[in-house]
Protein backbone atom coordinates (compact mmCIF):
# COMPACT_ATOMS: atom_id res chain seq x y z
CA UNK A 1 0.00 0.00 0.00
CA UNK A 2 3.02 2.37 0.42
CA UNK A 3 2.75 3.34 -3.25
CA UNK A 4 -0.96 3.71 -3.42
CA UNK A 5 0.12 6.36 -0.31
CA UNK A 6 3.07 8.00 -2.27
CA UNK A 7 0.56 8.43 -5.63
CA UNK A 8 -2.14 10.66 -3.10
CA UNK A 9 0.87 12.98 -2.11
CA UNK A 10 2.08 13.76 -5.39
CA UNK A 11 -1.24 14.57 -6.89
CA UNK A 12 -3.97 15.09 -4.36
CA UNK A 13 -1.81 17.85 -1.65
CA UNK A 14 -1.32 21.42 -2.00
CA UNK A 15 0.97 22.42 0.45
CA UNK A 16 -0.23 25.68 1.41
CA UNK A 17 3.01 26.41 3.65
CA UNK A 18 4.87 25.81 0.30
CA UNK A 19 4.96 28.51 -1.74
CA UNK A 20 5.66 26.48 -5.41
CA UNK A 21 2.38 24.66 -4.76
CA UNK A 22 0.54 27.74 -4.04
CA UNK A 23 -1.18 28.82 -7.71
CA UNK A 24 -1.73 25.27 -8.79
CA UNK A 25 -5.57 24.51 -8.84
CA UNK A 26 -7.18 22.59 -5.66
CA UNK A 27 -8.02 19.13 -7.05
CA UNK A 28 -11.15 17.88 -5.82
CA UNK A 29 -11.04 14.53 -4.99
CA UNK A 30 -13.48 12.09 -4.54
CA UNK A 31 -14.07 8.07 -4.28
CA UNK A 32 -15.21 6.71 -7.96
CA UNK A 33 -17.55 3.79 -7.94
CA UNK A 34 -16.68 1.43 -11.49
CA UNK A 35 -18.53 -1.00 -12.08
CA UNK A 36 -16.55 -3.55 -14.41
CA UNK A 37 -18.45 -6.68 -16.02
CA UNK A 38 -20.32 -8.56 -16.71
CA UNK A 39 -20.05 -8.37 -20.10
CA UNK A 40 -16.33 -7.04 -20.61
CA UNK A 41 -14.31 -8.73 -22.93
CA UNK A 42 -11.39 -9.23 -20.15
CA UNK A 43 -13.32 -10.96 -17.47
CA UNK A 44 -13.51 -14.23 -19.28
CA UNK A 45 -17.06 -14.97 -19.11
CA UNK A 46 -19.47 -13.33 -17.06
CA UNK A 47 -17.85 -11.56 -13.63
CA UNK A 48 -18.42 -8.69 -12.69
CA UNK A 49 -16.09 -6.81 -10.28
CA UNK A 50 -17.05 -3.49 -8.60
CA UNK A 51 -14.21 -0.99 -7.88
CA UNK A 52 -13.76 1.57 -5.31
CA UNK A 53 -11.28 4.08 -7.01
CA UNK A 54 -9.18 6.47 -5.99
CA UNK A 55 -8.13 8.25 -9.24
CA UNK A 56 -7.02 5.04 -11.41
CA UNK A 57 -5.88 3.11 -7.98
CA UNK A 58 -8.03 0.67 -6.57
CA UNK A 59 -8.78 0.71 -3.09
CA UNK A 60 -11.29 -1.63 -2.89
CA UNK A 61 -12.87 -4.45 -5.36
CA UNK A 62 -16.00 -6.69 -4.54
CA UNK A 63 -16.45 -9.60 -6.98
CA UNK A 64 -20.10 -10.26 -7.97
CA UNK A 65 -20.21 -13.80 -9.57
CA UNK A 66 -22.72 -16.48 -10.21
CA UNK A 67 -23.92 -15.10 -13.31
CA UNK A 68 -23.15 -19.02 -14.79
CA UNK A 69 -24.20 -20.86 -11.71
CA UNK A 70 -26.07 -24.00 -13.07
CA UNK A 71 -26.15 -25.98 -10.20
CA UNK A 72 -24.00 -28.69 -11.10
CA UNK A 73 -23.24 -30.12 -7.58
CA UNK A 74 -27.49 -30.26 -6.93
CA UNK A 75 -27.56 -32.33 -10.51
CA UNK A 76 -24.62 -34.56 -9.21
CA UNK A 77 -26.73 -35.82 -6.40
CA UNK A 78 -30.05 -36.64 -8.78
CA UNK A 79 -27.58 -38.48 -11.18
CA UNK A 80 -25.18 -41.78 -11.26
CA UNK A 81 -21.86 -41.26 -11.13
CA UNK A 82 -21.15 -42.36 -14.84
CA UNK A 83 -23.66 -39.84 -15.88
CA UNK A 84 -21.92 -36.83 -14.15
CA UNK A 85 -18.80 -36.89 -16.41
CA UNK A 86 -20.51 -34.67 -19.14
CA UNK A 87 -20.83 -32.39 -16.32
CA UNK A 88 -17.39 -32.02 -15.52
CA UNK A 89 -17.10 -31.31 -19.37
CA UNK A 90 -18.61 -28.10 -19.11
CA UNK A 91 -17.18 -26.72 -15.36
CA UNK A 92 -13.84 -25.76 -17.26
CA UNK A 93 -14.56 -25.87 -20.70
CA UNK A 94 -11.37 -24.65 -21.73
CA UNK A 95 -9.95 -28.07 -20.61
CA UNK A 96 -12.44 -30.61 -20.42
CA UNK A 97 -9.85 -33.66 -20.23
CA UNK A 98 -8.31 -32.57 -17.15
CA UNK A 99 -11.87 -32.33 -15.29
CA UNK A 100 -13.25 -35.48 -16.70
CA UNK A 101 -9.63 -37.11 -15.57
CA UNK A 102 -9.78 -35.34 -12.19
CA UNK A 103 -13.63 -36.90 -11.04
CA UNK A 104 -12.83 -40.24 -12.56
CA UNK A 105 -9.86 -39.95 -10.34
CA UNK A 106 -12.05 -39.52 -7.32
CA UNK A 107 -14.56 -41.57 -7.55
CA UNK A 108 -12.14 -44.64 -8.52
CA UNK A 109 -10.62 -43.74 -5.27
CA UNK A 110 -14.51 -44.18 -3.66
CA UNK A 111 -14.77 -47.21 -5.54
CA UNK A 112 -10.87 -48.59 -5.38
CA UNK A 113 -10.85 -49.49 -9.05
CA UNK A 114 -7.15 -49.93 -9.94
CA UNK A 115 -6.31 -48.28 -13.90
CA UNK A 116 -4.84 -50.57 -16.01
CA UNK A 117 -1.76 -49.72 -16.74
CA UNK A 118 -1.51 -48.71 -20.69
CA UNK A 119 -4.81 -46.65 -19.61
CA UNK A 120 -2.66 -44.91 -17.11
CA UNK A 121 -0.21 -43.84 -19.74
CA UNK A 122 -2.92 -42.98 -22.39
CA UNK A 123 -4.28 -40.79 -18.99
CA UNK A 124 -1.32 -39.16 -18.63
CA UNK A 125 -0.45 -37.93 -22.41
CA UNK A 126 -3.87 -37.08 -22.70
CA UNK A 127 -3.60 -35.08 -19.92
CA UNK A 128 -0.44 -33.52 -20.61
CA UNK A 129 -1.56 -32.39 -24.44
CA UNK A 130 -4.49 -30.52 -22.13
CA UNK A 131 -2.19 -28.86 -20.07
CA UNK A 132 -0.75 -27.55 -23.18
CA UNK A 133 -3.89 -26.36 -24.66
CA UNK A 134 -4.70 -24.77 -21.53
CA UNK A 135 -1.76 -23.04 -21.28
CA UNK A 136 -1.72 -21.60 -24.98
CA UNK A 137 -5.18 -20.37 -24.19
CA UNK A 138 -4.23 -18.29 -21.09
CA UNK A 139 -1.05 -17.23 -22.92
CA UNK A 140 -3.00 -16.21 -25.87
CA UNK A 141 -5.39 -14.47 -24.12
CA UNK A 142 -3.54 -12.83 -21.48
CA UNK A 143 -1.10 -11.66 -23.52
CA UNK A 144 -4.11 -9.82 -25.47
CA UNK A 145 -5.84 -8.68 -22.25
CA UNK A 146 -2.26 -6.85 -21.77
CA UNK A 147 -2.46 -5.44 -25.49
CA UNK A 148 0.09 -8.35 -26.92
CA UNK A 149 -2.26 -8.89 -29.90
CA UNK A 150 0.15 -10.97 -32.15
CA UNK A 151 0.61 -13.99 -29.29
CA UNK A 152 -2.72 -14.71 -29.70
CA UNK A 153 -2.63 -16.06 -32.86
CA UNK A 154 0.06 -17.77 -32.82
CA UNK A 155 -0.63 -19.64 -29.66
CA UNK A 156 -4.59 -19.98 -31.10
CA UNK A 157 -2.67 -22.26 -34.64
CA UNK A 158 -0.92 -24.42 -32.56
CA UNK A 159 -3.35 -25.05 -29.99
CA UNK A 160 -5.80 -25.82 -32.80
CA UNK A 161 -3.60 -28.29 -33.95
CA UNK A 162 -4.02 -30.08 -30.67
CA UNK A 163 -8.15 -29.85 -30.73
CA UNK A 164 -7.88 -31.27 -34.35
CA UNK A 165 -5.99 -34.28 -32.52
CA UNK A 166 -8.65 -34.58 -29.84
CA UNK A 167 -11.09 -34.45 -32.83
CA UNK A 168 -9.54 -37.50 -33.72
CA UNK A 169 -9.19 -39.30 -30.36
CA UNK A 170 -12.75 -38.54 -29.24
CA UNK A 171 -15.18 -36.62 -31.75
CA UNK A 172 -14.77 -33.71 -29.96
CA UNK A 173 -12.78 -30.62 -30.02
CA UNK A 174 -13.76 -28.80 -26.40
CA UNK A 175 -16.22 -31.43 -24.30
CA UNK A 176 -14.77 -34.44 -24.67
CA UNK A 177 -15.89 -36.48 -22.17
CA UNK A 178 -12.91 -39.29 -22.94
CA UNK A 179 -12.26 -40.78 -19.69
CA UNK A 180 -14.17 -43.02 -18.09
CA UNK A 181 -14.63 -44.49 -14.39
CA UNK A 182 -11.93 -47.42 -14.64
CA UNK A 183 -9.85 -45.94 -17.66
CA UNK A 184 -10.79 -44.63 -21.19
CA UNK A 185 -13.31 -44.97 -23.56
CA UNK A 186 -10.68 -45.86 -26.67
CA UNK A 187 -7.02 -46.84 -27.38
CA UNK A 188 -4.95 -44.65 -29.01
CA UNK A 189 -4.80 -45.50 -33.10
CA UNK A 190 -1.66 -45.59 -34.83
CA UNK A 191 -2.34 -42.14 -36.59
CA UNK A 192 -3.03 -40.61 -33.75
CA UNK A 193 -0.02 -41.76 -32.29
CA UNK A 194 2.28 -40.25 -35.31
CA UNK A 195 0.35 -36.65 -35.19
CA UNK A 196 1.05 -36.34 -31.62
CA UNK A 197 4.89 -37.48 -32.03
CA UNK A 198 5.02 -35.14 -35.22
CA UNK A 199 3.46 -32.28 -32.36
CA UNK A 200 6.53 -33.14 -30.29
CA UNK A 201 9.16 -32.58 -33.27
CA UNK A 202 7.14 -29.45 -33.97
CA UNK A 203 6.43 -27.61 -30.41
CA UNK A 204 9.57 -27.06 -28.41
CA UNK A 205 10.73 -24.29 -31.06
CA UNK A 206 7.46 -22.77 -31.13
CA UNK A 207 7.77 -21.94 -27.37
CA UNK A 208 10.65 -20.06 -27.89
CA UNK A 209 8.87 -18.20 -30.57
CA UNK A 210 6.31 -17.04 -27.88
CA UNK A 211 8.94 -16.30 -25.33
CA UNK A 212 10.50 -14.46 -27.77
CA UNK A 213 7.71 -11.94 -28.97
CA UNK A 214 7.11 -11.38 -25.25
CA UNK A 215 10.40 -11.72 -22.91
CA UNK A 216 11.56 -8.48 -24.54
CA UNK A 217 8.85 -6.49 -25.35
CA UNK A 218 9.06 -3.56 -22.58
CA UNK A 219 4.78 -3.35 -22.69
CA UNK A 220 4.74 -6.70 -21.27
CA UNK A 221 7.50 -6.73 -18.89
CA UNK A 222 6.45 -2.85 -17.89
CA UNK A 223 2.90 -4.63 -17.03
CA UNK A 224 3.89 -7.96 -15.35
CA UNK A 225 6.77 -7.82 -13.37
CA UNK A 226 5.84 -6.63 -10.11
CA UNK A 227 2.53 -6.85 -10.34
CA UNK A 228 -0.21 -8.08 -8.20
CA UNK A 229 2.49 -9.86 -5.95
CA UNK A 230 1.60 -12.12 -3.26
CA UNK A 231 3.67 -13.94 -0.52
CA UNK A 232 3.91 -17.62 -0.27
CA UNK A 233 2.51 -17.21 3.42
CA UNK A 234 -0.83 -15.50 1.99
CA UNK A 235 -0.88 -17.62 -1.20
CA UNK A 236 -1.36 -20.72 1.42
CA UNK A 237 -3.80 -19.02 3.20
CA UNK A 238 -6.16 -18.09 0.36
CA UNK A 239 -5.68 -21.61 -0.85
CA UNK A 240 -4.50 -20.59 -4.04
CA UNK A 241 -2.92 -23.80 -5.75
CA UNK A 242 -1.35 -24.26 -9.26
CA UNK A 243 0.95 -21.65 -11.10
CA UNK A 244 -0.56 -18.89 -8.67
CA UNK A 245 0.70 -20.26 -6.54
CA UNK A 246 3.96 -22.13 -7.53
CA UNK A 247 5.00 -18.32 -8.38
CA UNK A 248 5.05 -17.15 -5.09
CA UNK A 249 7.82 -20.13 -4.74
CA UNK A 250 5.68 -22.83 -3.04
CA UNK A 251 6.79 -26.25 -4.81
CA UNK A 252 2.90 -28.05 -4.40
CA UNK A 253 2.41 -29.88 -7.05
CA UNK A 254 0.45 -33.16 -6.82
CA UNK A 255 1.69 -34.36 -10.03
CA UNK A 256 4.95 -34.85 -8.18
CA UNK A 257 3.60 -35.07 -4.44
CA UNK A 258 0.31 -37.28 -3.99
CA UNK A 259 1.33 -38.70 -7.65
CA UNK A 260 -0.97 -40.36 -9.91
CA UNK A 261 -1.32 -41.66 -13.60
CA UNK A 262 2.23 -42.50 -15.08
CA UNK A 263 3.19 -39.15 -13.22
CA UNK A 264 5.71 -41.18 -10.87
CA UNK A 265 7.35 -42.76 -13.85
CA UNK A 266 8.12 -39.80 -15.59
CA UNK A 267 10.97 -37.30 -14.87
CA UNK A 268 9.71 -33.88 -15.32
CA UNK A 269 11.00 -30.59 -12.81
CA UNK A 270 8.52 -28.52 -11.32
CA UNK A 271 9.13 -25.21 -12.40
CA UNK A 272 9.18 -22.52 -8.85
CA UNK A 273 9.00 -18.95 -9.37
CA UNK A 274 10.97 -16.33 -6.80
CA UNK A 275 8.82 -13.47 -6.98
CA UNK A 276 5.35 -13.62 -6.84
CA UNK A 277 4.14 -11.61 -9.79
CA UNK A 278 2.74 -11.93 -12.51
CA UNK A 279 5.45 -12.50 -14.51
CA UNK A 280 6.70 -15.49 -12.26
CA UNK A 281 3.22 -16.74 -13.34
CA UNK A 282 3.83 -16.34 -16.75
CA UNK A 283 7.19 -17.88 -16.80
CA UNK A 284 5.97 -20.71 -14.85
CA UNK A 285 3.44 -21.60 -17.37
CA UNK A 286 6.09 -21.50 -20.10
CA UNK A 287 8.11 -23.87 -18.63
CA UNK A 288 5.36 -26.16 -17.85
CA UNK A 289 5.06 -26.56 -21.05
CA UNK A 290 8.45 -27.61 -21.79
CA UNK A 291 8.33 -29.82 -18.85
CA UNK A 292 4.60 -31.29 -20.74
CA UNK A 293 6.34 -32.59 -23.52
CA UNK A 294 8.85 -33.94 -21.49
CA UNK A 295 6.27 -36.25 -20.11
CA UNK A 296 4.44 -36.81 -22.97
CA UNK A 297 7.63 -38.08 -24.85
CA UNK A 298 8.28 -40.59 -22.09
CA UNK A 299 5.41 -41.66 -21.77
CA UNK A 300 4.88 -42.35 -25.37
CA UNK A 301 8.32 -44.31 -24.71
CA UNK A 302 7.13 -46.45 -21.85
CA UNK A 303 3.84 -47.22 -22.90
CA UNK A 304 3.22 -51.03 -22.91
CA UNK A 305 2.51 -51.66 -26.66
CA UNK A 306 -1.24 -53.20 -26.20
CA UNK A 307 -3.23 -53.99 -23.18
CA UNK A 308 -6.32 -52.95 -21.86
CA UNK A 309 -7.24 -49.69 -21.75
CA UNK A 310 -10.69 -50.32 -19.45
CA UNK A 311 -10.45 -51.51 -15.89
CA UNK A 312 -12.14 -55.48 -16.01
CA UNK A 313 -14.71 -54.65 -13.10
CA UNK A 314 -17.68 -55.76 -14.28
CA UNK A 315 -19.84 -54.23 -11.21
CA UNK A 316 -18.29 -50.87 -11.76
CA UNK A 317 -16.74 -49.90 -15.07
CA UNK A 318 -18.55 -49.93 -18.67
CA UNK A 319 -18.45 -52.93 -20.95
CA UNK A 320 -16.57 -52.53 -24.12
CA UNK A 321 -18.90 -50.39 -26.86
CA UNK A 322 -18.87 -53.24 -29.37
CA UNK A 323 -19.63 -56.12 -27.11
CA UNK A 324 -23.24 -53.33 -25.87
CA UNK A 325 -23.77 -53.97 -29.36
CA UNK A 326 -23.56 -57.71 -30.00
CA UNK A 327 -23.84 -59.16 -26.91
CA UNK A 328 -27.07 -59.05 -24.29
CA UNK A 329 -25.82 -59.52 -21.10
CA UNK A 330 -23.13 -56.61 -21.60
CA UNK A 331 -26.04 -54.67 -22.91
CA UNK A 332 -27.93 -55.23 -19.83
CA UNK A 333 -25.16 -54.52 -17.96
CA UNK A 334 -24.53 -50.76 -19.22
CA UNK A 335 -27.89 -50.05 -19.18
CA UNK A 336 -28.46 -50.75 -15.15
CA UNK A 337 -24.78 -49.28 -14.83
CA UNK A 338 -26.37 -45.65 -16.25
CA UNK A 339 -29.94 -46.21 -15.23
CA UNK A 340 -28.70 -47.12 -11.44
CA UNK A 341 -25.31 -46.90 -11.22
CA UNK A 342 -22.89 -49.14 -9.02
CA UNK A 343 -23.68 -49.68 -5.56
CA UNK A 344 -20.73 -47.71 -4.10
CA UNK A 345 -19.75 -48.35 -0.49
CA UNK A 346 -20.92 -45.74 2.29
CA UNK A 347 -17.98 -43.31 3.16
CA UNK A 348 -16.43 -40.06 1.94
CA UNK A 349 -13.04 -39.26 0.01
CA UNK A 350 -11.68 -35.89 -1.06
CA UNK A 351 -9.41 -36.31 -4.18
CA UNK A 352 -7.54 -33.42 -5.60
CA UNK A 353 -5.72 -33.41 -9.40
CA UNK A 354 -3.07 -30.94 -10.68
CA UNK A 355 -5.16 -29.54 -13.42
CA UNK A 356 -3.19 -26.60 -15.31
CA UNK A 357 -5.01 -23.54 -13.51
CA UNK A 358 -4.41 -25.85 -10.14
CA UNK A 359 -5.83 -27.63 -7.19
CA UNK A 360 -9.49 -29.40 -8.74
CA UNK A 361 -10.69 -31.50 -6.27
CA UNK A 362 -13.75 -33.60 -5.40
CA UNK A 363 -15.14 -34.36 -2.42
CA UNK A 364 -17.70 -37.14 -2.86
CA UNK A 365 -19.98 -38.43 0.14
CA UNK A 366 -21.92 -41.72 -0.58
CA UNK A 367 -23.65 -43.46 1.59
CA UNK A 368 -24.29 -46.20 -0.36
CA UNK A 369 -26.44 -46.73 -3.81
CA UNK A 370 -25.73 -45.56 -7.29
CA UNK A 371 -25.93 -41.83 -6.70
CA UNK A 372 -23.63 -39.52 -4.87
CA UNK A 373 -25.21 -37.98 -1.53
CA UNK A 374 -22.81 -35.11 -1.73
CA UNK A 375 -20.44 -34.31 -4.43
CA UNK A 376 -18.81 -30.93 -3.73
CA UNK A 377 -16.27 -29.44 -6.70
CA UNK A 378 -13.69 -27.76 -5.53
CA UNK A 379 -12.73 -25.34 -7.75
CA UNK A 380 -9.44 -23.30 -7.96
CA UNK A 381 -11.14 -20.70 -10.38
CA UNK A 382 -13.63 -20.02 -7.08
CA UNK A 383 -10.46 -19.80 -5.12
CA UNK A 384 -8.32 -17.68 -6.70
CA UNK A 385 -11.12 -14.90 -7.22
CA UNK A 386 -10.99 -14.85 -2.94
CA UNK A 387 -7.83 -13.25 -3.11
CA UNK A 388 -8.82 -10.35 -5.91
CA UNK A 389 -9.82 -7.93 -3.84
CA UNK A 390 -6.06 -8.49 -1.54
CA UNK A 391 -3.89 -8.51 -4.10
CA UNK A 392 -5.62 -5.91 -6.10
CA UNK A 393 -5.75 -3.21 -3.78
CA UNK A 394 -3.29 -0.30 -4.71
CA UNK A 395 -3.17 -1.09 -8.27
CA UNK A 396 -4.43 0.76 -11.57
CA UNK A 397 -7.68 -0.26 -13.26
CA UNK A 398 -5.99 -1.94 -16.01
CA UNK A 399 -4.04 -4.36 -14.08
CA UNK A 400 -7.20 -5.93 -12.35
CA UNK A 401 -7.12 -7.46 -15.82
CA UNK A 402 -3.73 -8.70 -15.80
CA UNK A 403 -4.45 -10.22 -12.13
CA UNK A 404 -7.98 -12.44 -12.58
CA UNK A 405 -5.98 -13.28 -16.10
CA UNK A 406 -3.15 -14.15 -14.22
CA UNK A 407 -4.93 -16.75 -11.96
CA UNK A 408 -6.16 -18.19 -16.06
CA UNK A 409 -9.89 -17.85 -14.85
CA UNK A 410 -12.99 -19.69 -16.48
CA UNK A 411 -16.49 -18.35 -15.17
CA UNK A 412 -17.70 -22.05 -16.01
CA UNK A 413 -15.69 -23.55 -13.25
CA UNK A 414 -16.05 -20.60 -11.04
CA UNK A 415 -19.44 -20.28 -10.66
CA UNK A 416 -20.28 -24.36 -11.57
CA UNK B 1 -5.60 -43.98 15.56
CA UNK B 2 -4.05 -42.07 13.11
CA UNK B 3 -0.76 -40.13 14.97
CA UNK B 4 -2.38 -36.52 14.18
CA UNK B 5 -5.75 -37.11 15.26
CA UNK B 6 -4.04 -38.45 18.57
CA UNK B 7 -2.09 -34.95 18.83
CA UNK B 8 -5.46 -33.34 18.75
CA UNK B 9 -7.03 -35.91 20.89
CA UNK B 10 -4.37 -35.05 23.80
CA UNK B 11 -4.90 -31.55 23.08
CA UNK B 12 -8.49 -31.01 22.90
CA UNK B 13 -10.02 -33.70 25.16
CA UNK B 14 -12.86 -32.10 25.30
CA UNK B 15 -13.80 -30.48 21.58
CA UNK B 16 -12.31 -33.90 19.86
CA UNK B 17 -15.23 -36.11 19.11
CA UNK B 18 -14.39 -39.31 16.91
CA UNK B 19 -11.53 -39.83 13.93
CA UNK B 20 -12.17 -41.72 11.11
CA UNK B 21 -10.15 -43.09 8.04
CA UNK B 22 -11.00 -44.49 5.38
CA UNK B 23 -9.36 -44.67 1.59
CA UNK B 24 -6.00 -43.13 2.84
CA UNK B 25 -8.15 -39.76 4.24
CA UNK B 26 -8.43 -38.46 7.90
CA UNK B 27 -11.38 -37.14 9.40
CA UNK B 28 -11.73 -35.65 12.27
CA UNK B 29 -15.06 -35.05 14.07
CA UNK B 30 -14.88 -32.27 16.31
CA UNK B 31 -17.67 -29.91 18.35
CA UNK B 32 -18.27 -26.85 17.40
CA UNK B 33 -17.07 -24.65 20.41
CA UNK B 34 -14.02 -26.11 19.54
CA UNK B 35 -13.66 -25.84 15.89
CA UNK B 36 -11.68 -22.47 16.01
CA UNK B 37 -9.77 -23.36 18.71
CA UNK B 38 -8.52 -26.39 16.82
CA UNK B 39 -8.10 -24.87 13.78
CA UNK B 40 -5.69 -22.16 15.40
CA UNK B 41 -3.70 -25.07 16.48
CA UNK B 42 -4.12 -26.99 13.51
CA UNK B 43 -2.27 -23.46 11.56
CA UNK B 44 0.20 -22.45 14.09
CA UNK B 45 1.59 -25.42 15.95
CA UNK B 46 4.88 -26.59 14.13
CA UNK B 47 3.93 -30.32 14.12
CA UNK B 48 0.67 -29.97 12.16
CA UNK B 49 1.79 -26.70 10.34
CA UNK B 50 -1.42 -26.63 7.86
CA UNK B 51 -1.12 -23.69 6.25
CA UNK B 52 -2.80 -24.44 3.12
CA UNK B 53 -6.83 -24.45 3.01
CA UNK B 54 -8.06 -26.80 0.34
CA UNK B 55 -11.88 -26.57 0.87
CA UNK B 56 -14.94 -25.23 2.77
CA UNK B 57 -18.42 -27.89 2.50
CA UNK B 58 -21.29 -28.84 3.75
CA UNK B 59 -23.27 -31.85 4.01
CA UNK B 60 -27.16 -32.07 4.63
CA UNK B 61 -28.12 -34.90 6.43
CA UNK B 62 -32.13 -34.03 7.58
CA UNK B 63 -33.00 -36.85 9.58
CA UNK B 64 -30.47 -36.22 11.93
CA UNK B 65 -30.69 -34.38 15.40
CA UNK B 66 -27.80 -31.94 14.21
CA UNK B 67 -28.85 -31.70 10.69
CA UNK B 68 -25.60 -29.62 9.04
CA UNK B 69 -21.95 -31.07 8.65
CA UNK B 70 -19.45 -28.26 8.24
CA UNK B 71 -16.34 -29.72 6.36
CA UNK B 72 -12.84 -28.01 6.13
CA UNK B 73 -10.08 -29.29 4.71
CA UNK B 74 -6.75 -27.96 5.71
CA UNK B 75 -2.93 -29.07 4.03
CA UNK B 76 0.47 -29.09 5.63
CA UNK B 77 3.46 -28.41 3.10
CA UNK B 78 6.02 -29.04 5.20
CA UNK B 79 4.91 -32.01 6.52
CA UNK B 80 2.49 -33.09 3.47
CA UNK B 81 -0.09 -33.85 5.50
CA UNK B 82 -4.05 -33.61 4.97
CA UNK B 83 -6.54 -33.01 7.07
CA UNK B 84 -10.22 -32.99 7.11
CA UNK B 85 -11.79 -31.43 10.39
CA UNK B 86 -15.83 -32.02 10.17
CA UNK B 87 -17.96 -30.40 12.68
CA UNK B 88 -22.05 -30.72 13.64
CA UNK B 89 -24.73 -27.88 13.84
CA UNK B 90 -28.59 -28.39 14.71
CA UNK B 91 -30.88 -26.62 12.49
CA UNK B 92 -32.42 -24.18 14.72
CA UNK B 93 -28.94 -22.75 15.85
CA UNK B 94 -27.04 -22.87 12.55
CA UNK B 95 -23.90 -21.03 13.60
CA UNK B 96 -20.66 -22.18 13.39
CA UNK B 97 -17.30 -19.99 13.95
CA UNK B 98 -15.37 -18.31 11.06
CA UNK B 99 -12.24 -19.47 9.99
CA UNK B 100 -11.34 -16.54 7.95
CA UNK B 101 -8.86 -14.96 10.32
CA UNK B 102 -6.81 -18.03 10.47
CA UNK B 103 -6.90 -18.33 6.61
CA UNK B 104 -8.37 -15.57 4.82
CA UNK B 105 -9.37 -17.94 1.57
CA UNK B 106 -12.33 -19.10 4.09
CA UNK B 107 -14.17 -16.06 3.03
CA UNK B 108 -15.27 -16.96 -0.40
CA UNK B 109 -15.90 -20.83 0.90
CA UNK B 110 -18.01 -19.77 3.65
CA UNK B 111 -19.68 -17.62 1.76
CA UNK B 112 -20.27 -20.67 -0.73
CA UNK B 113 -21.60 -22.94 2.08
CA UNK B 114 -23.93 -20.13 3.77
CA UNK B 115 -25.31 -19.57 -0.23
CA UNK B 116 -25.86 -23.30 -0.62
CA UNK B 117 -27.13 -24.80 2.82
CA UNK B 118 -27.51 -21.79 4.69
CA UNK B 119 -24.94 -22.13 7.62
CA UNK B 120 -24.20 -19.25 8.81
CA UNK B 121 -20.18 -17.74 10.46
CA UNK B 122 -19.60 -15.58 13.27
CA UNK B 123 -17.58 -13.09 12.77
CA UNK B 124 -17.28 -13.59 9.12
CA UNK B 125 -16.34 -9.75 7.95
CA UNK B 126 -19.16 -10.53 4.65
CA UNK B 127 -21.79 -12.97 4.80
CA UNK B 128 -23.83 -12.66 2.08
CA UNK B 129 -24.71 -14.67 -0.78
CA UNK B 130 -22.64 -15.31 -3.23
CA UNK B 131 -23.59 -17.39 -6.61
CA UNK B 132 -27.28 -16.83 -6.17
CA UNK B 133 -28.86 -13.52 -6.54
CA UNK B 134 -28.26 -11.70 -3.21
CA UNK B 135 -32.69 -11.56 -3.65
CA UNK B 136 -33.33 -15.16 -4.27
CA UNK B 137 -36.82 -16.37 -2.34
CA UNK B 138 -36.32 -19.45 -2.07
CA UNK B 139 -34.13 -20.60 0.31
CA UNK B 140 -30.67 -23.00 0.06
CA UNK B 141 -30.23 -25.05 -3.30
CA UNK B 142 -28.38 -27.91 -1.51
CA UNK B 143 -30.35 -28.69 1.24
CA UNK B 144 -32.04 -31.96 0.86
CA UNK B 145 -35.32 -30.67 0.78
CA UNK B 146 -35.11 -28.32 -1.94
CA UNK B 147 -36.40 -29.81 -4.99
CA UNK B 148 -33.98 -30.26 -8.49
CA UNK B 149 -36.14 -27.39 -10.32
CA UNK B 150 -36.41 -25.21 -7.68
CA UNK B 151 -39.65 -23.86 -6.01
CA UNK B 152 -41.28 -21.93 -8.80
CA UNK B 153 -39.54 -18.32 -8.02
CA UNK B 154 -38.31 -18.51 -12.13
CA UNK B 155 -42.20 -19.08 -12.91
CA UNK B 156 -43.10 -15.32 -11.64
CA UNK B 157 -40.45 -13.93 -13.75
CA UNK B 158 -41.71 -12.05 -16.92
CA UNK B 159 -40.38 -12.43 -20.21
CA UNK B 160 -40.33 -10.69 -23.20
CA UNK B 161 -42.10 -11.97 -26.12
CA UNK B 162 -40.00 -12.26 -28.78
CA UNK B 163 -42.78 -14.02 -31.21
CA UNK B 164 -45.35 -10.98 -31.03
CA UNK B 165 -42.99 -8.37 -32.38
CA UNK B 166 -42.60 -9.49 -36.14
Amino acid sequence: MAHLEDQRETIYKVDPANPETKDLPILRTEELLLNMGPQHPATHGVLKVILDLEGERITKSTVVMGFLHRGVEKLAEYGTYHQFIPHTDRLDYVCAMYNNFAYCRAVEKLMNVTVPERAEYLRTIVAEVQRIIGHLFWLGTQALDIGAMTVFFYTFRDREILLDWFDELCGARLTTSWYRIGGVERDFTASLETRIRDFLAYFPPKIDEYVVFLEKNRIWLARTVGVAVISAEDALGYGLSGPTLRGSGVDYDLRKYESYGAYPKCEFSVPVGKNGDTYDRYWIRIEEMRESIKIIRQCMDQMPKEGPVLADVPSVTLPPKNRVFTNLESMIQQFKLFSQGFDAPPGEIYCGTEAHKGELGFYIVSTGGGKPYRLKIRSPSFIHMGAFDYMAKGYMIADAVTIFGSYDIVMGECDR
Amino acid sequence: MHPLAETIQARFPDGFLSAQEWRGDLAVTVKREALHAIGRFLKDDPSMACDYIVHVSSVDWPDEEERFEVVYEVYSIRHRHRIRVKTRVPERDCFVDSLTDIWPGADFMEREVFDMMGIRFNNHPDMRRILMPDDFPEGYPLRKDFPLQGKGWRDTFDFLNEGAAS
